[in-house]
This record gives C-alpha cells, structure tokens and sequence, in this order.
C-alpha cells in the first residue's frame, strides 16, 4: 500500500478548479441547450402529423440507445467534416452534449404534456380560449410542475456523465485528476478526491431533491 | 461537407474482423456485468425492503454511494486504486497474474454501479404490491416473513421485469466505458478503424446499428418475457 500523500492536491489545486469549472460550463450548457431542443423536439413528437412526429421520435430513440462516448466522438468527427473546419474539442463536446441531452429532456417534457389531462385542453377550448393559450396558460404551468423534479434528477445525471469527455481529452474534472495522477505518480490520492467530491456533489443533491419531492407530495 | 463516404473498407482485412469482435466484447461485457448487477441487485433491494436492521442501513449506503459516483470514476478506482491500496501480494496478483485483467475490472465495476440501479428498482417493486398485498397475506394465516418471502417479493420481481430492460440497457451502454481501461469493444473498435483509415463515420454508422440491435433484440425478448410472466401478465391475471 502506497503512503497517502494528500499533499498532492494541495499541490494541484488550481489545476482541478479549472477541470471542474469545466464539467460546470458542461452541465449548464447541456441543461439549457438540451432543454430548449428538447422542448422543440417534444412538441414535434406530439404532433398529429406523422411527417413531424416521426423523424423526432427516430432521433429520440437513437439518442437514447447509444452510449455517450460513441456520441461523443460521432460529434468529434463530423461536425468539423460537416462545416468544413476543425472547431476543437471543447465545441464538439458541448455540441454532443446538447444533443444528447435533448433526446433525454424532449421525453421528459412530453411526459409532462402528455400527463396534463386531455379533459383540460377541451374544457379550455370550450371557454373560447385559442389553442396556444391553452397551452400557455393551462397545460403548460401544471406540465412544468410534474416536470420539475424529473428535470433536475436529469441535471444530476448529465453532471455524472461529463466524466465521459475523458475520452476526447477534454480537461473536465475526471481528467485533470487523471494528468496529475500520472504526473505525480498518486493514483490512490487523486482518484479517491474525485470519487469524493462527485460523492459529496451528487448525494447531497439527490438527498435535496428526494426532501423537495416529500415536501411536495405531503 | 466534403467527406467521401467509402463502406468498402469495412469489408476489408482486418476492419471487419475489429468490429466483430468488438461486438462480441460488447455483448460479452454486458452479459455477464448483467448478471453480477442482477445477483447483486436482487439481494441489495430485498434487504434494503426489510422493515429494519443494520443490514438495511448498510444497503441503503451500497446504493447511495455507488449510484452517486459516475461510473467511469468508479472503473478508475477499480482499475488503477484498488491495485494499490489492498495488501501488496493480492495487488501483484490483480496487476500480474489475473486472467484478462480489463475485462474483470470492467465487469466489476460496471456490474456494481449497475447493481445499485437495479436494486432500486427491486425495492420499488416490492414497495409497489407490499402495501396492498402484505396485509392480505397476513390475513390469509401466514407470518410476516413468510408473506414477504413467499408473495410479496415474488410478485415485486415480476411487476418490474419492464423497468429491468431498460436498467439492461444501460447497462449496454455503460460497457462502452470499458474502451478507457484498454478493453477493444465496439466502440474502441470503430476509434480504432477511424485511427488507422481516417474512415471513422463509417465504423460509427456500424457501431451505432450495433446498439440499435441489441437494444431491438433485448427489447423483444424482454417484452416476451413480461407477456408470460412478468407485469403485463399480473395486469391481465387482475382484469
């Protein structure tokens, strides 16, 4: 067993507030970008029209049925193929993020919709309201309430998942650790702090989020 | 976009021969990750349902901490920690002597973090049908831990045989984390073909049809399953 040598982060401190800074400018990104595509691809897939409905709900489950890292590098690769010019890991990772993500979030939002009560939109109708005020004032307030907590049980996930961006060498938090860790030669010390600080960040979120859900329930 | 497409070089030697195998790797990862998360699971979620104990409490600390910690974070602590900090002749064994070393580290990690998702899920089922059929039971003349042993778990497993597809397929996915550690499954596989030929979107196009069908064949079979014994089959033995 190696002598810890917890000296190792004090050493590295800087280095890994910008790894994580990183997985946070992820985070917020994939979550509002993810959100708004997601909203976008939700009211296609609620469509009447199969022409809309269809290609949202084929990309919806394509989305969901791959892997992140194999997403990352679809966008790793293509997207500087498809605009004709290299635009460096950091855009192609917040670009597979969105992308991901909406697939996550769009299926979030519909269940929302889909959970306001058919009932409610006619009964809207009946009072002389036009469609997309009903949909403002009426579906989308109690939609947004049973979405809440869905949507930030998914921020929790989309922060465990920008560890993924390892694999295209983005320097997210996983991979400043990693480069000190292989530096200094302290696996145990580096990847033990990252375990914790993902432990300490998730859990307490989650336990948050399950006190909220309680709280609103009862 | 002036990419030219070239499938033919997936037919040829040894591109071909890569992406097989890498869909077995794939397949092989997942299969028996899945069946550790199971085994674990299924004890971790029937404890974590008891009334009390100390083996409730340890269950419920399984369960937060390995769903909290991603899960390429867990496959670094197995895979370069563990090796260090356990008694110097078992970590010489792990870096020396262990057969196929990534792929044990893979399946366990993987099977773990899985196996917490999965025993979530085993509670939630028996917490579903304990609250209405625990006191039926009891009433019928059985004792407390008859009844949870011999209806309410057996029941709590069928009713969640659809949420357990989709906790398999997770668990599909999460075998692509396996390519960090050096294991050549299929999403290592078509990097690899994009390294050597500079033809990656055609290996990814593979690849991706490759979870496609796995999730397709998984789906079904799953789907089967729960048509004869699983939640649909309670839901039309109740109607």
């Amino acid at each position: 067993m190696s002598d810890f040598d917890w000296g190792v982060i004090a050493r590295s401190w800087s280095f890994l507030a910008e790894g994580m800074a990183l997985s946070a400018l992820l985070v917020v990104v994939a979550t509002i970008g993810g959100l708004v595509i997601g909203f976008g691809l939700a009211l296609m897939r609620l469509s009447s029209n199969r022409l809309i409905a269809g290609p949202a709900a084929a990309y919806v489950t394509v989305m969901r049925s791959l892997p992140l890292v194999l997403v990352l590098f679809w966008f790793y690769f293509l997207v500087p193929l498809a605009i004709g010019r290299p635009i460096g890991s950091l855009a192609s990772a917040l670009i597979a993020f969105v992308m991901f993500e909406a697939a996550f979030y769009c299926e979030i939002i519909r269940a929302g919709i889909n959970n306001v009560r058919q009932g409610q939109t006619e009964a809207g109708l009946a009072t002389g309201l036009r469609r997309s005020q009903v949909m403002r004032h009426i579906v989308m307030p109690q939609a947004l309430k049973a979405m809440t907590p869905l949507v930030l049980n998914q921020i929790i996930i989309v922060f465990q998942d920008t560890s993924l961006v390892y694999v295209v060498a983005l320097h997210d938090f996983l991979t400043t650790a990693s480069i000190v860790a292989a530096r200094d030669g302290r696996p145990t010390e580096m990847y033990t702090l990252v375990a914790v600080v993902y432990l300490i960040i998730c859990l307490s979120s989650t336990k948050a989020l399950e006190f909220y859900r309680k709280g609103r329930a009862g | 976009m002036n990419y030219r497409w070239n499938w033919s070089i997936l037919l040829q030697e040894p591109y071909t021969e890569w992406l097989w195998s890498g869909l077995q790797w794939t397949v092989a990862i997942s299969l028996v990750s899945w069946a550790l998360a199971l085994s674990v699971g299924l004890v971790v979620g029937v404890v974590r349902s008891l009334p009390s104990g100390i083996l409730r409490v340890i269950a419920g600390i399984y369960i937060d901490v390995f769903r909290n910690i991603p899960p390429l974070v867990q496959l670094f602590l197995w895979y370069f920690v563990l090796p260090e900090i356990v008694p110097e002749t078992i970590g010489l064994w792990i870096k020396r002597d262990l057969p196929h070393p990534e792929f044990v580290t893979a399946v366990v990690a993987i099977g773990l973090f899985a196996g917490s998702r999965v025993a979530e899920q085993v509670r939630a089922g028996i917490e579903a049908v304990g609250n209405h059929l625990m006191p039926a039971a009891l009433a019928t003349g059985l004792r407390p831990m008859q009844a949870f042993r011999l209806v309410v778990v057996p029941l709590g497993l069928r009713a969640i045989v659809g949420p357990l597809t989709s906790e398999f397929l997770v668990t599909v996915k999460l075998s692509s984390l396996s390519l960090t550690i050096g294991v050549l499954e299929l999403t290592a596989q078509s990097r690899h073909i994009e390294n050597y030929t500079f033809q990656g979107l055609e290996a990814f196009t593979v690849a991706t049809i490759g979870y496609l069908l796995i999730g397709l064949c998984v789906t079904g079979l799953m789907r089967l399953i729960d048509d004869r014994v699983g939640g649909a089959a309670l839901r039309k033995a109740g109607s």
